[in-house]
């Protein structure tokens, strides 16, 4: 794609990430990642390339990515619960958690499958 | 229910459907109603994870509700956009059962549009001779046949589903797959699986580059776990690329293959950089019509593109600008306010787009039964290849899935049905089983080190893919992703830094992906290499011309560590 005739705007911008980490309720905490992102993405954009340049073992799940149809990437940002996909990242601190009703797997992942599909 | 204190877990099975798409969850059904005893796995949510419930539109079938059709018009149709590759046993074999997998999905309640005499809807797609598409509003056509097939699968004692599950090896015993083996994400619980039969629906590799509009999950690996169990990939090097896929600006909560249909249904206008149609300099009609095939289009954007004629960020420009708000709003109902959130106003600015990857035309080499050639081994969906040829008319995948997943499901029944217990050999699983092991709970061989992850290579990998093995190839190019690619799979694999951790470790899921899907995206860079012409969706820049000498389809297998490939006799 090297023939663009015009550079992309630069509407990138900062922000700090608060995560929880950790594998139940009772040991884990927050870690704090100041990233740089551009105007539109979404907070799974970000967790993406979080796993992908700095944290790996960070875990997220999410299957569609983009389209909202395979609901997997809920979590709670800022206190309320959201799609991942779906939420716009904002200049500032954002507050990540994983759901606070279901059994915590890892991280932001909690346990939403029925019984039935499990192992 | 597996005691998860137990360090290893084994289920007995008659047929194993790896895959919980469209194909995975046709195949489960067919074969459940077959008398089979089924296990449906899926690396993420039995009937959510998959390419099928992202389809939004189109879903090929010659049912002649709106004009008079027949599966025989439907074939031609599907053989010109194949660019004389298509297997024509298995192309007939979709458009002869597309319909009555239909009629099966509207008993299923699937919702297909109406006209207002109440027969189904019908629309007309590029490469398409008739009215032939069917749909359910709005946009919903995947979703609403996953849907309805995810709820087959739960309602049926027969069929026992296993989400959150990936699968890292067929076992194979004497040349004869007799099951496989994975682990539980959720808990790491390696587990064996001994099946009669077993089918593989795993999609395509859109996870291996950087723009794609399947999810994001979708590495390849059902490709290495069949060329590992002996099974010939078919045609690897025609991947789709969907032309028009969002580019710019950022936008989320939408498949990216939104703006086809609705360029469509509206009359939308491509427009290059400069503002100007440019559709007439590649041969097509003017900019009012939408019969212009896949490939043609992908072509014409990218060489305006190459010429310096791109929109900012690298694409074209879709314009809907000349189309009053009125008429959107009915066109595009709720979609207006997903637009909107993404500070999208199309009544004042284009979008941009250019192609993205979309599907697998090549896969694993099946007859009409989906038998790969491996006895007790099926391959069925977009894995299975051959149907399509060199180039997939649009609204083809969705019957592909049904027709292969039913047929699949049929014939793997009757299979286990006849051979009621496979002779199972733990010995036969046990290096599989001690491979997962060795992965998961523990930093892996030399792997203990702050090296670069699984997600970094994939990223690395992405980047790679879409340079290099993208839409317009040239030998250099191939030459250097395939030593990269050859590198990362031999050295690269063993040297990641996996972390140590049981639970829900996405690294351990990552690693098996790349396990599989690197040689999977090392047989497509063989076969890109190989094939010295351009067809269909595999363009070479270095080799423009069609050579009627190629007109034949590719094979890959793997020999010991090496992908070997050979070109069919030239049959047609």
């Amino acid at each position: 794609m090297s023939g663009a005739k015009t550079a992309p705007p630069d509407s990138s911008r900062s922000a700090r990430l608060k995560i929880w980490r950790g594998k139940s309720r009772e040991d884990g905490g927050y870690q704090n990642y100041d990233i740089v992102f551009e105007e539109g993405e979404s907070v799974l954009d970000a967790l993406v390339a979080l796993r992908r340049d700095r944290a790996p073992d960070l875990a997220v799940r999410f299957s569609c990515f983009n389209a909202n149809v395979c609901k997997e990437c809920t979590m709670l940002i800022d206190g309320a619960v959201h799609y991942a996909c779906l939420a716009k990242l904002k200049p500032g601190e954002t507050q990540i958690d994983p759901l606070p009703n279901r059994k915590l797997l890892r991280d932001l992942i909690t346990d939403t499958l029925s019984d039935k599909e499990k192992l | 229910m597996a005691d998860r204190r137990q360090p290893s877990s084994h289920i007995e099975t008659d047929v194993l459907v790896a895959g919980g798409g469209g194909a995975g969850m046709f195949a489960a059904v067919s074969a459940a109603r077959n008398g089979a005893r089924v296990l449906l796995i899926d690396k993420n949510v039995v009937g959510r994870g998959g390419a099928t419930i992202m389809a939004q539109m189109t879903c090929a079938a010659a049912l002649g509700e709106e004009e008079p059709d027949s599966p025989e018009q439907h074939l031609i149709d599907t053989l010109e956009a194949g660019r004389g590759l298509c297997n024509e046993d298995l192309a007939a074999l979709i458009c002869e059962n597309a319909p009555k997998r239909i009629r099966e999905m509207e008993g299923w309640k699937v919702q297909w549009a109406r006209q207002e005499n109440g027969k189904i809807k019908q629309v007309i797609a590029p490469g398409h001779s008739r009215k032939r598409c069917v749909y359910v509003d709005f946009l919903k056509t995947g979703a609403a046949i996953s849907a309805a097939l995810r709820k087959q699968t739960s309602r049926n004692d027969a069929i026992r589903r296993l989400s959150n599950f990936s699968l890292t090896d067929l076992v194979t015993q004497d040349g004869a797959v007799i099951g496989a083996t994975g682990f539980d994400i959720a808990t790491g619980t390696p587990v064996s699986i001994q099946a009669s039969a077993t089918i593989l629906c795993l999609g395509g590799m859109t996870k291996m580059f950087r723009r794609t509009t399947a999810p994001n999950n979708i590495a390849g690996e059902g490709l290495g776990l069949a060329l590992r169990a002996g099974a010939r990939i078919i045609d690897l090097e025609f991947l789709q690329f969907y032309p028009n896929g969002h580019l710019a600006p950022r936008m989320v909560g939408l498949d990216p293959t939104i703006w086809e249909p609705t360029r469509v249904k509206l009359g939308g206008r491509l427009l290059n950089g400069d503002g100007e149609e440019f559709l007439q300099n590649y041969g097509e009609g003017s900019g009012e019509q939408y019969n212009t095939t896949r490939d043609t289009l992908a072509h014409a954007m990218y060489k305006e593109v190459e010429s310096g004629r791109g929109s900012p960020h690298g694409g074209v420009f879709l314009s809907f600008q000349h189309i009053d708000h009125q008429k959107l709003e009915t066109a595009l109902g709720p979609f207006l306010e997903f637009f909107d959130r993404n500070n999208i106003d199309l009544t004042k600015q284009p979008v941009e787009v250019y192609p993205i990857t979309h599907y697998q035309m090549g896969g694993i080499k099946v007859n009409t039964n989906m038998e790969t050639g491996v006895p007790g081994l099926y391959a069925a969906g977009e894995i299975a290849g051959g149907a399509n040829g060199a180039n997939r008319l649009s609204g083809n995948a969705l019957p592909e899935a049904m027709v292969f997943g039913e047929r699949a499901g049929d014939v793997a029944a009757l299979h286990a049905a006849k051979m009621p217990a496979p002779g199972w050999n733990q010995a036969s699983a046990r290096p599989h089983m001690d491979l997962i092991e060795s992965v998961i709970g523990q930093n892996c061989g030399q792997n203990a080190g702050d090296g670069c992850s699984p997600a970094n290579m994939l990223g690395e990998l992405k980047a790679l893919m879409w340079t290099k093995v993208g839409m317009f190839r040239n030998e250099t190019d191939l030459s250097d992703a395939l030593a990269a690619i050859r590198a990362m799979r031999r050295i690269g694999l063993q040297n990641l830094s996996v972390s140590a951790e049981t639970i829900q470790n996405t690294s351990v899921v990552e690693w098996f992906e790349l396990r599989n899907g690197l040689l999977a995206i090392e047989a497509l860079a063989v076969a890109a290499l190989n094939r010295r012409e351009s067809r269909g969706a595999h363009q070479r820049d270095d080799f423009p011309e069609t050579l009627e000498t190629y007109q034949r389809s590719q094979n890959i297998s793997l020999k010991g560590d090496a992908l070997l490939s050979s070109f069919a006799e030239q049959s047609r």
